[in-house]
């Protein structure tokens, strides 16, 4: 295990965080506004399959993204209307959404399993060496040697870390999000806002999704999102809701989603069956420390998960 | 504009109506899809009941996907009753079958009617400790079991992955991965045609409606769900009623692993548990978690699985439509409560009342 290894390996966790890091990005924006869409799964499914499927229409990586995006937001305003507009419950429909999206990638999925992206796709993604920050020794090779989306990546979390901390918009979100009340009071329209937020974690799932079936594997899978939603929910408690911490936190799942992978030519003692349960063993370890610090709870937005109806105040 | 006011006491009649009128609006909504691919809605949907109740033997086949439905659900139903998310229904399960097939592989010689009944209590031990643990960690540090339960599903998945690809595995079965059959003693014995864990069905329907309603443990687990704060204050146990209910709510998944192992599949495999648990879910929900209704939208639920995989013959339509469709009905049926909750009102309509009293 040399250092030559070891790049690589953190290299290719980078890869693997990326999906993790834009869904991450999207329940994050999601949940600053006071929703908890617990639907990422599904919205990762189905720009998974939109994303894949309109990539093989149209061959166009543009259109494909462009389309995964629009998954998400259709599968997040789907929550939204159910949750919001018809108030019910934000955790039964969130489970709901997944389901649903699971399905759905399945019903459409189904026919083209083994079917891989379209060349151009797949030849436009290519790893891209970035002039001046790739020819850092190690670190230009870990995080400027990679594909366009890896770097897409990089703006969109510089991108909503500055929504969410420097602009008007993004403080009035967080404002519907830790007392709609006040928001409200303020002038701030609380269901505008968390449609909006909504929408745009809608579409940063969605991409993820399409990052996987498009980039990352890159042809159709059934299970192809295997929990990874899942521990980009976790992942937002992990990250204390700033965007910042939940890059780290993606970049060392991603590393646990591969490291079964890569330690497979060690000749280990340990199974890459088990190897393989890890992200999710330490998805549980990580909420479950979080847990323990008992002032950790502070950090989610106040009014997390409580719908808010004008007419009762 | 339109103004939205409670609605106090809305009829039961009216309730069934709305949530009867959003099911079918599930059925044409979907219908439009099926329509836009190609389908005649109306035959596949015909065909679909005749894939899960157009002869004898589909009609037994639907029967035997009813049991698993119907006992998850109502396992986890007990947790939903405190509020307590556990999604983890598809690992208990997986569990609950892991432990019974050790039994069931290790101690083959015993006779069958002490066997089973082992088979059965370690398929509850299994399932019932799996789902102690995000029980104990909710309770103790407060993590939040939804994401707890389902990250323990991907572990159990993992782990019988392993059993079957490694360590169980039948190196007899010319290099196919599987683990080894159980013998004859190990197997459920057959009643009515179905395997005898279709006993179990009934007894949970009536043994779990009298819990809840008639003794102090239930009453408590209702109070919980309704306030766990207000359950405290009352000096309740809050903590150890939620353990136990937990472990008898995992327990109750064990034993559907213990029962499709030893009375469908005859063997313990990946596929055990085959999204049961998160079926189990919309249907626990579906049926606001009564007894009886989760009886009826299980069957309702196995005639829409067994006609979905019918369909896939057919009409080469994915079987996920199954599971398609049973997502789209949980949302309208989620959205509809809306209609039972409360009430819209135009204000122009108010004016024209309040006009005609004057």
């Amino acid at each position: 295990m040399d250092l030559n290894w070891f790049v690589c390996f953190l290299g290719a966790a980078v890869v693997a965080g990326t999906p993790l890091v834009l869904a991450t990005l999207g329940e994050l924006i999601t949940e600053k506004s006071g929703s908890l869409n617990l639907g990422v799964e599904g919205m990762m499914y189905m720009g998974a399959i939109i994303g894949f499927t309109t990539g093989l229409q149209t061959g166009s990586p543009f259109f494909a993204f462009i389309g995964a995006a629009l998954a998400g937001i259709l599968g997040a305003m789907i929550f939204g209307f159910v949750t919001i507009t018809l108030r019910a419950n934000q955790i039964v429909t969130g489970l709901t959404l997944t389901m649903f999206g699971t399905g759905f990638a399945g019903f459409i999925g189904t026919p083209i399993i083994g079917e891989r992206a379209p060349q151009k796709i797949i030849d436009t993604f290519v790893k891209v060496k970035l002039p001046l920050l790739g020819d850092i020794p190690v670190i230009g090779e870990i995080f400027f040697n990679q594909d366009y989306l890896v770097y897409l990546t990089y703006i969109l979390i510089i991108l909503v870390g500055f929504y969410l901390y420097k602009s008007r918009y993004g403080l009035n979100g967080t404002i519907v999000g830790e007392n709609p009340k006040a928001a409200d009071s303020l002038g701030i329209s609380v269901i505008g806002y968390r449609y909006l937020h909504l929408a745009m974690g809608g579409a940063l799932c969605g991409l993820a999704g399409g990052y996987l079936s498009l980039i990352y594997v890159p042809s159709w899978q059934d299970s192809m999102i295997a929990g990874r939603g899942w521990i980009a929910v976790a992942l937002v408690i992990f990250s204390k809701w700033n965007p910042y911490r939940a890059y780290i936190g993606a970049l060392f799942f991603g590393g646990l989603n591969i490291v079964g992978f890569r330690l497979q030519q060690f000749d280990l003692p340990v199974s890459t069956y088990l190897l393989d349960a890890l992200p999710y063993l330490m998805t549980v370890i990580v909420l479950v420390f979080d847990s323990m610090r008992s002032k950790s709870r502070s950090h989610a937005p106040a009014g997390l998960g409580t719908p808010y109806f004008r007419e009762e105040r | 504009m339109a103004r939205i006011v409670p609605l106090e006491n809305c009829s039961m009649a009216k309730k069934v109506r709305i949530r009867v009128f959003a099911i079918l609006m599930a059925f044409t909504l979907s219908g439009f899809l099926l329509l836009f691919l190609g389908h005649n809605p109306f035959e596949v949907y015909a065909s679909m009941l005749d894939g899960g109740l157009g002869s004898s033997y589909r009609v037994k086949e639907t029967l035997i996907r009813t049991i698993p439905f119907a006992l998850t659900a109502l396992g986890i139903g007990l947790s939903f009753r405190m509020k307590f998310w556990n999604i983890g229904g598809e690992g208990q399960i997986m569990m609950g079958a892991c432990s019974a097939t050790f039994i069931g592989l290790n101690f083959q010689q015993l006779p069958s009617f002490i066997l089973l009944p082992l088979m059965a209590i370690a398929g509850m031990i299994g399932g019932g400790l799996w789902a102690l643990i995000p029980a104990f960690l909710k309770v103790r540090y407060r993590t939040n079991e939804t994401i707890l339960t389902l990250m323990l599903n991907y572990v159990a998945l993992k782990w019988i992955t392993y059993l079957q690809y490694v360590l169980w595995r039948d190196h007899e079965a010319f290099g196919y991965p599987k683990i080894p059959n159980l013998v004859k003693n190990a197997q459920l014995p057959k009643i009515f045609g179905l395997h005898i864990g279709v006993l179990l069905v009934p007894i949970l329907v009536i043994g779990i409606y009298l819990f809840i309603t008639y003794t102090k443990k239930g009453y408590e687990i209702r109070v919980i769900g309704e306030n766990e704060a207000t359950a405290r204050y009352a000096g309740m146990p809050t903590s150890k009623i939620i353990l136990g209910t937990l472990f008898v709510s995992g327990g109750i998944c064990g034993v559907v692993g213990m029962i499709q192992v030893a009375g469908v599949n005859m063997t313990l495999s990946i596929d055990v548990s085959n999204g049961v648990g998160y079926t189990a879910i919309i249907i626990a929900w579906l049926a606001q978690l009564n007894a009886i209704a989760i009886l009826v939208v299980s069957f309702l639920f196995a005639v829409m699985v067994e006609g979905g995989s019918y369909i896939q013959t057919v009409f080469q339509i994915p079987q996920a439509a199954a599971s398609l469709l049973q997502g789209l009905i949980l949302f309208f049926v989620l959205g509809s409560e809306f209609f039972i909750k409360y009430r819209v009102i135009r204000d122009r309509k108010t004016r024209i009342v309040t006009e005609g009293e004057v």
